[in-house]
């Protein structure tokens, strides 16, 4: 059993929910557990917000955006990327962009850290995609992009490999 | 959708169904305006309704507990289900706020 998506949309806040939903009606047919949809919509909703926020620097979905642009016109036009790939139990996530990448990623990662705390952002995005996921891998150059790659391995997987 | 309540005192808000980011700037802005306008003490959300939450909620908590606190106030967070409470203990938030 293999199965897998690619999906393209602009770097808008707005596309946040559509991004975490998109996975999780791609696992639907496993049946996961509430908990496992849960941690797959959050771990994806932390990438996608990077994304967004820190590679494109679209914070207009931010009601305390108070710049001289109006909030539904983007900054950057980027897009991002969502591949999901399911291979028997194990679903892989990639979550891209071309915005303006990472520069220290080990720092990044660090709970806590964040270069947007006017923007109330917590620090826990890489933190919270570790802890719900299996595996999480960061890719990033500067100026160019950053990937996540985190990868999950679903419970109802048995019942897969009985059917091949 | 959210909702303010101001009771005495306190601030309720009711939060919608799903926290992301893309909602989170609105619910801390007018959280915030409720509390300049009617001299509120202390902060109450309720997650009764919230099916959903990313880190952006733990900023709208952090937010507002930086403002109650230096004068004094308290902030509570209700109906925390399973998930969402894991989030509040992993950010170490849950030791800020308390938690029911």
């Amino acid at each position: 059993m293999k199965n897998e998506i690619e999906l393209y949309f602009d770097g808008i806040s707005n596309n946040e929910s559509l991004a975490r939903v998109t996975v999780a009606a791609f696992v639907a047919h496993l049946n996961p557990t509430l908990e496992e949809l849960a941690d797959i919509k959050t771990a994806v909703s932390e990438a996608v917000t990077n994304s967004i926020i820190h590679g494109y620097e679209n914070y207009h979905g931010y009601g305390k955006y108070t710049g001289s642009i109006p909030a539904y016109l983007p900054v950057h036009t980027g897009k991002v990327r969502l591949y999901c790939l399911l291979e028997k139990d194990v679903l892989h996530i990639e979550v891209s962009d071309k915005g303006r990448g990472i520069e220290n990623i080990d720092k990044a990662m660090e709970p806590l850290y964040t270069t947007r705390p006017e923007l109330e952002r917590s620090g826990m995005g890489f933190a919270f995609m570790e802890a719900f996921m299996d595996d999480l891998e960061v890719e990033s150059t500067p100026g160019q992009g950053t990937t996540v790659r985190m990868k999950k391995k679903m419970t109802a997987g048995s019942w897969f490999d009985g059917e091949e | 959708m959210e909702e303010f309540h101001v009771i005495d005192n306190c601030l309720m808000v009711r939060l919608p169904e799903e926290i992301d980011h893309h909602r989170a700037g609105y619910i801390a802005e007018q959280a915030d305006c409720y509390i300049a306008q009617n001299a509120v003490e202390h902060v109450v959300f309720d997650f009764e309704d919230t099916k959903f939450m990313d880190s952006s909620g733990i900023g709208i908590i952090a937010g507002r507990y930086k403002q109650i606190s230096c004068l004094g106030g308290k902030v509570y967070a209700i109906h925390v289900n399973r998930q969402i409470g894991r989030m509040l203990h992993m950010s170490g938030i849950s030791s800020l706020v308390d938690i029911r």
